[in-house]
């Protein structure tokens, strides 16, 4: 077991190296220019040069390539060409506003998805089955910025019960350790703080959550209903074992290997993909940082961000993969 | 076991509840201390929080906050008054600028304000290109980085004397733009690199924190040298979406917000708890007819007939409710601004008549240039090419639409490969200079860096717009620019298009709130009514 973490996290090396060159290409290969972008249209081909110089834009690809390459294998992530911010600075913050929004939905998506996706199953035809399989069509086809609109709608501007945006009200005060607000609310005892920042976390983490959750509960379904049909099941029936523990117990836990990749993968979408979420409920996270990177052409975050977010995703489906051996006994690292 | 998961259920639930009944909706007036706090949505963050290096709208509103410069503009227009310069003088020649500096005013950490600072943030800014606005305003290059500006000395404590190479006359005007914003020099040494999310200035209102992309707080300077603010705190949020924004003013989240969308305008008007301000505008939209072709266009019937068979009105509905219909180069928000000047107004029989006149009875066959994505002062540049093709059609004038992305349609008209062109320009200092020179006089006419994209070429107007330049007398200046006008308008080398007005939205609990044509204003004199 080890010796396969050990290796997977071997071959991490060459797939960041992969990301990395296709991550500086990409952004390198859209026209645009930095210089131009932060200084505006109006500035003046001089001062473009000037910039570009300074900020060593005119050195061939392969130095620009080879100097980014040396700072990450230093730790240093760079420097936004934009802000001047340190872009491990940066991600210190967003990371964690992007991770919590992030784990906040999939734990919804998992609880709602699962149970509904169970239940669909044992009840096939039924009310239940009908309504939440409609329920999980809509879900994968909502716009999420439509979806999100209409939560604020209803939730901030007609009933006034939910924040419409941001993590935590302006002038609540929280000590950020992790900046996990959630986390360091705890780790501080500061009840106020792990109110707001948990109320804040509703409509964004709803949003979020539609979509894997629909799919979860989809695939949940279908799985179950192949393994309720087979013989041990049966047989567990047979023997009299309570319903419950039947379907929780035995055919749930077969069933789950599938869903499992399926919330591996999701999740991986959930942490690139919230640029939407994050832009109607103000979310200040990682998502919406590289978007805006690619829009001013700020190489370093965009390259930088993206390497971590691919690490990111790997290390996660990484997990996922070791918990199918909890899942399945008979899957055998080599 | 299956009651205490119960229980944790319920716990939970009731956690909850409770919080959601926190009054999430918040209330922005803050009666929290009796705090008067104003919260100010936008739709993207500040860049840096130094005036000097940023060129974005959102860094310069909130450092106009922060920061002074030695005079400022007015509140409802251009002209300039007295911020940290009390008085000036301009030599008889133009060449050397004395002010005397306001006394007793001091940095938000403390430090006196005196003319040893002045002359050293003018010196800053000629260190690096990254100082964007004092290169581009005073014609820097990597060669001479000081540009126009000869020399900055402090001659007394508060004496000031600023030595250009060449007569300037908007030079006031330029200096009243947020960029030219004075920092302690005390501040920008301690903070080093660090200094552009430390900001230090002499303003209405006092850097407090900024959480990047949530939030930026100011509170207010209670020994500011000018009027005290009413408001005690300043909050400006992100919300990135238009719309979701607009939610937030409805549910009383936010006071104020700028990128109202144009659907969203009638809604806030019906709605009583609120008021839709609109900012005068600073631009200009325009078709610029390339004079310098052979052809048609070179002659001045021909413009004047295009002038008359466009219907402005119907061009103005593109603009959704924030254009207003252009008859001058510059926005009426400027001083001198000829208001005298009648449109041509749409009249298809005349311009029929004209091109007749010029030998066009049966029309000819032209190119209309545009840029695919909207601009700031034109939201639809191919709907509005179409409208302008249909109507041309209706005088015999064959229009081919060329629609390129704005990078190429920068370089082609600049190249002056285009017949008629869409092009539009965004003031900088409020100085009419900043628009006729730029735009329209024949030094800027020079085909690969063309400023003035009609080739307009005509010596009267040059020696108007060249004695502006170094006259220092605003009433003889603004003569001068009154009489261009009419040049222009008679000479038609463009059809005029429309001045956009972006529409803001505020709770109507915000009282004296004046947004300025320039994209920005010192908020110390809007108040909140409890």
């Amino acid at each position: 077991m080890l010796k396969y973490i050990i290796r997977r996290l071997l071959m991490l090396i060459p797939v960041l190296i992969g990301v990395s060159i296709l991550a500086f290409s990409l952004i390198h290969l859209v026209p645009g220019d930095p210089a131009r972008s932060m200084l505006g249209e109006k500035a003046t081909e001089d001062q473009l040069e000037a910039l570009r110089e300074e900020l060593g834009l005119n050195d061939p690809y392969a130095i620009q390539f080879g100097r980014f390459l040396g700072d990450i294998v230093q730790g240093d992530l760079g420097q936004s060409i934009q802000s001047k911010e340190s872009v491990g600075t940066e991600l210190i913050h967003k990371l964690p506003a992007t991770m919590e929004l992030a784990i906040f939905a999939m734990i919804l998506a998992i609880v709602i998805g699962v149970l509904a996706g169970v239940i669909a199953a044992v009840k096939q035809y039924s009310w239940f089955d009908n309504l939440s399989m409609t329920g999980a069509l809509f879900g994968v086809s909502m716009p999420i910025f439509w979806l999100g609109l209409m939560l604020i709608w209803l939730f901030s501007v007609t009933f006034n019960i939910l924040p419409p945006s941001g993590r935590l009200t302006t002038g609540v005060e929280l000590h950020t350790i992790t900046n996990f607000y959630l986390l360091d609310s705890i780790l501080t005892w500061n009840w106020a703080a792990f109110q707001d920042a948990f109320i804040h976390l509703l409509m964004p983490g709803i949003a979020l959550a539609t979509i894997p959750m629909a799919i979860i509960a989809r695939m949940t379904r279908s799985s179950m209903l192949e393994v309720m049909r087979q013989d041990y099941i049966r047989t567990a029936n047979a023997k009299g074992l309570k319903k419950t523990i039947i379907i929780f117990q035995h055919a749930l836990k077969n069933a789950s290997l599938p869903v499992l990749t399926v919330i591996g993968l999701q999740f991986g979408l959930l942490l690139g993909g919230a640029v939407l979420t994050e832009s109607i409920f103000s979310w200040p996270g990682v998502g919406r940082y590289v978007y805006l990177a690619v829009l001013g052409r700020d190489y370093p975050v965009v390259q930088s961000t993206i390497l971590v977010i691919a690490a990111i995703f790997v290390l996660v489906n990484l997990i996922t993969d070791i918990l199918y051996k909890y899942m399945d006994p008979r899957i055998k690292f080599e | 076991m299956k009651k205490r998961y119960l229980f944790m259920l319920l716990a939970v639930i009731a956690m909850v509840l409770s919080a959601c009944g926190n009054d999430a909706g918040g209330d922005s007036d803050g009666d929290d201390g009796g705090k008067k706090t104003l919260v100010f949505g936008r739709g993207a963050d500040s860049i840096q929080l130094d005036p000097s290096k940023v060129t974005d709208g959102e860094s310069i509103y909130v450092t106009n906050q922060i920061y002074d410069t030695l005079v400022r503009y007015e509140e409802e227009n251009t002209e300039v008054k007295p911020a940290l310069a009390t008085e000036w003088e301009v030599s008889d020649d133009g060449l050397v600028w004395t002010f005397q500096l306001r006394e007793g005013v001091t940095f938000h950490d403390g430090t006196e304000f005196t003319a040893e600072d002045v002359a050293f943030n003018f010196e800053r800014w000629t260190t690096s290109a990254e100082f964007v606005y004092y290169g581009y305003m005073f014609g820097a290059s990597e060669e001479d980085m000081g540009g126009i500006i000869e020399s900055v000395e402090a001659t007394g404590d508060y004496e000031v004397k600023i030595t250009l190479s060449e007569p300037n006359a908007p030079f006031l005007q330029t200096l009243a733009m947020p960029p030219f914003g004075i920092a302690s020099p005390d501040a920008v040494e301690e903070s080093g690199e660090d200094y552009f999310k430390n900001p230090v200035g002499t303003g209405p209102f006092v850097f407090e924190e900024w959480v990047p992309d949530d939030s930026i707080t100011l509170s207010k300077n209670e020994d500011y040298f000018g009027e005290v603010a009413k408001v005690d705190e300043v909050v400006f949020r992100v919300i990135p979406d238009n719309g979701a924004r607009f939610m937030e003013l409805q549910a009383g989240t936010i006071d104020l917000m700028t990128g109202l969308n144009p659907q969203d305008i009638s809604t806030a008007e019906g709605d009583e708890a609120l008021q839709v301000i609109r900012r005068p505008s600073m631009n200009v939209a325009y078709m610029a007819m390339n004079t310098d072709k052979e052809g048609p266009l070179a002659d001045k019937r021909v413009r004047q007939a295009i002038n008359l068979a466009v219907n402005k009105d119907q061009l103005i509905e593109l603009y959704e409710g924030i254009g207003k219909a252009a008859k001058n180069p510059i926005p009426p928000s400027l001083w001198g601004y000829n208001d005298e000047i009648e449109d041509y107004g749409y009249d298809v029989e005349q311009a029929k008549a004209l091109l007749a006149e010029a030998g066009y009875a049966d029309g000819f066959d032209i190119t209309l240039h545009t840029f695919s994505n909207p601009r700031p002062y034109m939201p639809q540049p191919k709907v509005t090419a179409q409208a302008i093709q249909e109507m041309l059609g209706a005088v015999n004038i064959n229009v081919e639409i060329i629609e390129s992305d704005w990078d190429t349609h920068l370089a082609t008209t600049e190249n002056g490969e285009h017949d008629m062109a869409f092009l539009g320009w965004t003031g900088d200092n409020g100085d009419p200079d900043n628009f006729m020179y730029v735009l329209l006089d024949k030094d800027n006419a020079t085909v690969g860096s063309a400023g003035n994209i009609a080739f307009y070429k005509n010596d009267e107007l040059h020696d108007l717009l060249k004695t502006a330049q170094v006259e220092m007398d605003q009433d003889v200046r603004t003569g001068l620019y009154l009489e261009a006008q009419e040049i222009i308008h008679e000479d038609a080398p463009w059809l005029p298009i429309a001045h956009t007005t972006p529409a803001l939205a505020a709770s109507s609990s915000v009282m004296d709130y004046v947004p300025h044509p320039t994209g920005s204003e010192p908020f110390n004199l809007l108040d909140i009514q409890e």
